[in-house]
C-alpha cells in the first residue's frame, strides 16, 4: 500500500487536490516567475530588435572598466545564487544557523551587484547619457538600457529585502522550509534574468580594440 | 542524493557547486566571443544559445524544476518557449529593416 502510494505521489498526472505536488505558496511563486519572465523578454525582444536594425548603434563599453566590471557583477550574481541553493538545502536539512549564514552571503552577492552597477550608471549619466538622449546620436540606447538594467536592479534591490525579511524570520524561528526555497526561486530568477541581460546590452556593443 | 523529511529529494552541494562552475565558464565563453569580429545577427544567436542553456541549468538545477513533477514542468516552460519564438519573429524583422535602411 505504501508502495503504491509512493508510486502515485510521483506520477507525472497525480490529478485530485495537489496536481503539481507543490504547496501553493510556490505555485504562485512559479506562475510570478512566468509572468515576470515575460515582462523582461518583452524589454529584451523590443531591444534587441531596435539594437539589430540600427546600424550606428553605439558601442562604448571599454574593457577596462564596464567589462571587466559587468563580469565581475555576473560572477557576483552567479556565486550568490550558489550560496542561496546551498541556503535551501541546509534549510531541508533543518539547520537553520547555516540557513542564516548562507542568505548572508547571497544578500552580500546582491549587494555587491547593485553597488557596481550604480557606480556604472553614474559613470553613463556623468558621460552624457540619458533616457531621452547620448553623445552618440542614438537616443534609444539610454531608453533601453536605463529601462532594462533599470528594472532589473529594481528586482535586485527587493530581492535582497525579501531575502533579509527572510533570514530574520529564520533566525527567530519563524519561517519554513518551503518559505526559504520560494524565495530562493525568486533569487535565481533574478539571476537567470540577468543571464539574458548581460550578453544581450553589454557583449552587443563592445568597444571594439 | 540524501532524502530529508520533507520527502524532497535533496541534492548534494557537488551538483550545486558544478552547475556553479559550468555557468562561469560559459560566461567566459560569451565574453570571449565578444572580442570576435563577429557580424552582429551571428553573435546574437550565438549569445542567445549560450545564454538558453545557462537559464536551463539555473532552471534544472538551482530552482530543483529537474527533481519536481513533469505535471509542473510541463505547466512552466511552454511560457518560456512562447519567449523563444517571439525573438525569431522579431530579429529577422529587424534584419529586414537594418537592409532597408537609407544610407
Amino acid at each position: 500500500m505504501a508502495e503504491k502510494v509512493e508510486r502515485l505521489r510521483f506520477a507525472e498526472w497525480g490529478g485530485g487536490v495537489s496536481p503539481f505536488a507543490v504547496g501553493s505558496k510556490k505555485l504562485g511563486m512559479w506562475l510570478f516567475i512566468v509572468s515576470d519572465s515575460l515582462t523582461f523578454s518583452g524589454l529584451l525582444v523590443g531591444y534587441s530588435y531596435v539594437r539589430i536594425a540600427n546600424e550606428r548603434w553605439p558601442m562604448p563599453f571599454e574593457f577596462w572598466p564596464t567589462i571587466v566590471m559587468a563580469t565581475v557583477m555576473t560572477f557576483c550574481l552567479l556565486s550568490s545564487s550558489l550560496t542561496m541553493a546551498l541556503a535551501v538545502r541546509a534549510s531541508s536539512l533543518g539547520d537553520r544557523a547555516r540557513v542564516v549564514r548562507f542568505i548572508a552571503l547571497t544578500m552580500l552577492g546582491g549587494i555587491l551587484f547593485v553597488l557596481l552597477h550604480a557606480k556604472e550608471w553614474a559613470g553613463l549619466i556623468a558621460e552624457g547619457v540619458r533616457l531621452w538622449e547620448n553623445p552618440w546620436g542614438v537616443p534609444l540606447f539610454g531608453a533601453s538600457f536605463f529601462t532594462l538594467t533599470g528594472l532589473h536592479m529594481l528586482h535586485v534591490i527587493s530581492g535582497v529585502i525579501y531575502l533579509g525579511v527572510i533570514a530574520l524570520g529564520v533566525s527567530r524561528g519563524r519561517f519554513t522550509h518551503e518559505d526559504v526555497e520560494i524565495s530562493g526561486l525568486y533569487w535565481h530568477f533574478v539571476d537567470l534574468v540577468w543571464m539574458f541581460i548581460f550578453p544581450l546590452v553589454y557583449l552587443l556593443s563592445v568597444k571594439m580594440p | 542524493m540524501e532524502t530529508t523529511h520533507a520527502g524532497h529529494v535533496e541534492t548534494g552541494p557537488k551538483l550545486y557547486v558544478l552547475t556553479w562552475v559550468w555557468l562561469l565558464v560559459l560566461t567566459a565563453i560569451e565574453v570571449t566571443l565578444a572580442y570576435f569580429h563577429l557580424p552582429v545577427e551571428l553573435m546574437l544567436f550565438l549569445l542567445l544559445g549560450l545564454s538558453i542553456v545557462k537559464a536551463a541549468l539555473i532552471m534544472a538545477h538551482f530552482m530543483h524544476l529537474r527533481f519536481e513533477r513533469l505535471n509542473l514542468v510541463v505547466t512552466l516552460i511552454p511560457a518560456m518557449v512562447l519567449c523563444i519564438a517571439l525573438l525569431s519573429v522579431f530579429f529577422p524583422d529587424g534584419v529586414r529593416a537594418l537592409r532597408l535602411a537609407v544610407r
